[in-house]
């Protein structure tokens, strides 16, 4: 278990430099999730318009790995359809399952990656994902 | 015979963790189990197993002799007056959930009070809040001090007539407070309240004596004190007992039954329908038998040294922030390392082979009380050594470098 395949450099740096962090004044969906297990929360703000997500921010709490998470998250799914967005969160679940997945629209995701060796950090990394599955699946 | 040479006895304990000798310290949330229990429970199965209370057989009396042997270990172990007032229950929430079915549901009406602490476990604070919705009554906290303790003269302002049922956990599986719940017992009887005592963290850990702490009701969890997880025990008072109706209904539970009326066992077999949880409470009844022989004061002594020790070498560290008070405390330290996530520093523990908790410890009342989402807690057993502490401490001074340079 090597602790460097989970915190890569640029996983901290979303971490510590958090971008698309706050909220939108003007009426967006708004998606607040939680994992239970562990207390992490975030509330995840999609600004959507013609099914184009214009853009996306979030607050919450939680660990380096499930706010960085976010962080990489509100940056890819800038300017995708719904449908891309979509297909982004399922390529994102299949990556931290261990499957053998590329982002070449936002290559930082993979640094994510290693979380497939740390099994029990897996629903740190999905939360904002599930979050944004959410928010596109079950429109409010 | 503490610490180092009980080792030997848990076989789980010899065995490297991510390259590294295993430092568990995540005992209050399930303890590991010695070799005794486990191979009581592998003889059970080997030699005994048969259903209880039924068979004519020589099995079915074997396993029915060993079932109602450990209720009368359990009985012995926490001093109740007679073994029929231990109910075999999955552990401490189920334990909880049946008083408050069972008896809340009957006793409280509207405009009565329900009195808790905010540091309750969630299985001691959600019940409470069912029963509250379903029949009218309110819920009030004694506050806590700003060490996280409670003062008697709170809790002497917050139960009044209207109280009926005040229910509060011995020891804090979060602050590691002790509470004197004796003493609230004492205030709760004077208001014709019942008192409820949840021993989950308690029992373990020091000799529990029900008739002294002079309780209605009290829960432990066979998991948390070396038995087999699946089994507990609530102990009720005898003439309460009688008076509370099963909340669920099948075989093994019942007197007579008719095509539309049927009438139930008297306590404790009115509350454990179906067929038992044997196997478990054989486990349970070995786990009694290794504690008393390592013996409750041992034990206790040993985990409150291992506390100071641990106070002193963790609360040494720049940054660290150790929560509850520093006195009078059980083994666990609750604690969080400068603004590094707990899930981040427990991570990094447990690729150095050490095993603690992180999250929030089913207390999320409490964590918005300390002010925090949630914490890292590494809480000791009666294997646990210095050794492991020094462990723990060296771990958390690399896991702060670790962090400084990778965020850096």
């Amino acid at each position: 278990m090597q602790l460097d395949d989970l915190y890569r450099r640029v996983i901290m740096d979303h971490y510590k430099k958090p971008r698309n962090r706050g909220t939108f004044d003007a009426d967006v969906v708004t998606i607040d999730l939680n994992n239970p297990t562990c207390g992490d929360r975030i509330s995840l703000q999609l600004q959507v318009n013609d099914g184009i997500v214009e853009a996306a921010r979030y607050t919450g709490e939680g660990c380096s790995i499930s706010m960085s998470s976010a962080s990489m998250m509100t940056e890819a799914v800038k300017g995708k359809t719904l449908e891309q967005a979509l297909e982004l969160a399922d390529r994102f679940s299949a990556m931290v399952k261990g499957e053998d997945v590329t982002f070449d629209e936002y290559e930082d995701i993979e640094a994510l990656s290693g979380v497939c060796k740390f099994p029990a950090r897996i629903k740190c990394a999905t939360l904002a994902w599930n979050a944004l599955r959410k928010g596109i699946e079950e429109p409010i | 015979m503490i610490g180092r040479e009980l080792r030997e006895q848990f076989p789980i304990l010899n065995q490297e963790v991510n390259g590294h000798p295993l430092v568990y310290l995540d005992n209050a949330a399930t303890s590991q189990k010695p070799r005794s229990v486990i191979d009581a429970v592998k003889r059970y199965y080997e030699w005994d197993n048969s259903n209880v209370h039924r068979g004519v057989h020589t099995l079915g009396s074997r396993a029915t002799d060993a079932y109602e042997g450990a209720r009368e270990k359990v009985a012995r172990f926490i001093n109740a007056k007679r073994t029929e007032e231990i109910v075999f229950t999955r552990g401490t929430t189920t334990a909880i959930n049946l008083v408050a079915s069972s008896y809340g549901r009957t006793v409280c009406q509207e405009g009565d009070e329900i009195v808790l602490t905010p540091m309750e476990h969630h299985s001691n604070l959600i019940p409470w809040q069912q029963v509250a919705k379903a029949t009218g009554a309110t819920l009030k906290y004694i506050p806590l001090q700003e060490d996280g303790t409670i003062s008697l003269a709170d809790v002497e302002k917050t139960i009044t007539d209207r109280t009926k049922i005040v229910s509060v956990m011995y020891v804090s599986n979060v602050l590691g407070v002790v509470n004197p719940v004796k003493e609230i017992a004492e205030i709760a009887h004077r208001h014709e309240a019942v008192m409820v005592v949840d021993g989950a963290q308690s029992t373990p850990h020091m000799r529990i004596d029900v008739q002294n702490l002079d309780c209605d009701f009290y829960t432990l969890s066979g998991h948390k004190m070396c038995a087999p997880t699946g089994i507990g025990a609530l102990y009720g008072r005898k003439e309460l007992l009688n008076t509370l109706e099963p909340i669920e209904f099948g075989g093994e539970m019942i007197d007579f039954v008719d095509l539309y009326e049927s009438t139930w066992k008297d306590a404790p077999w009115r509350f454990e329908g179906g067929t038992p949880i044997i196997a478990g409470a054989v486990g349970l009844a070995a786990a009694i038998d290794f504690l008393e022989e390592v013996g409750l004061e041992n034990i206790q002594q040993h985990e409150h040294q291992l506390a100071g020790l641990a106070i002193d070498k963790l609360g040494a560290i720049e940054g660290l922030t150790i929560y509850g008070p520093h006195q009078g405390r059980v083994g666990l330290v609750t604690f969080n390392l400068d603004d590094i996530h707990p899930h981040d520093v427990a991570t990094v523990l447990d690729a150095k082979g050490i095993a603690v908790r992180a999250g929030h410890h089913c207390c999320q009342p409490l964590m918005r009380w300390l002010n925090v989402s949630s914490t890292a807690r590494a809480s000791f057993y009666l294997y646990n050594t210095e050794e492991d502490i020094d462990r723990l401490a060296q771990a958390l001074r690399e896991t702060k470098e670790y962090f400084s340079d990778a965020i850096g």
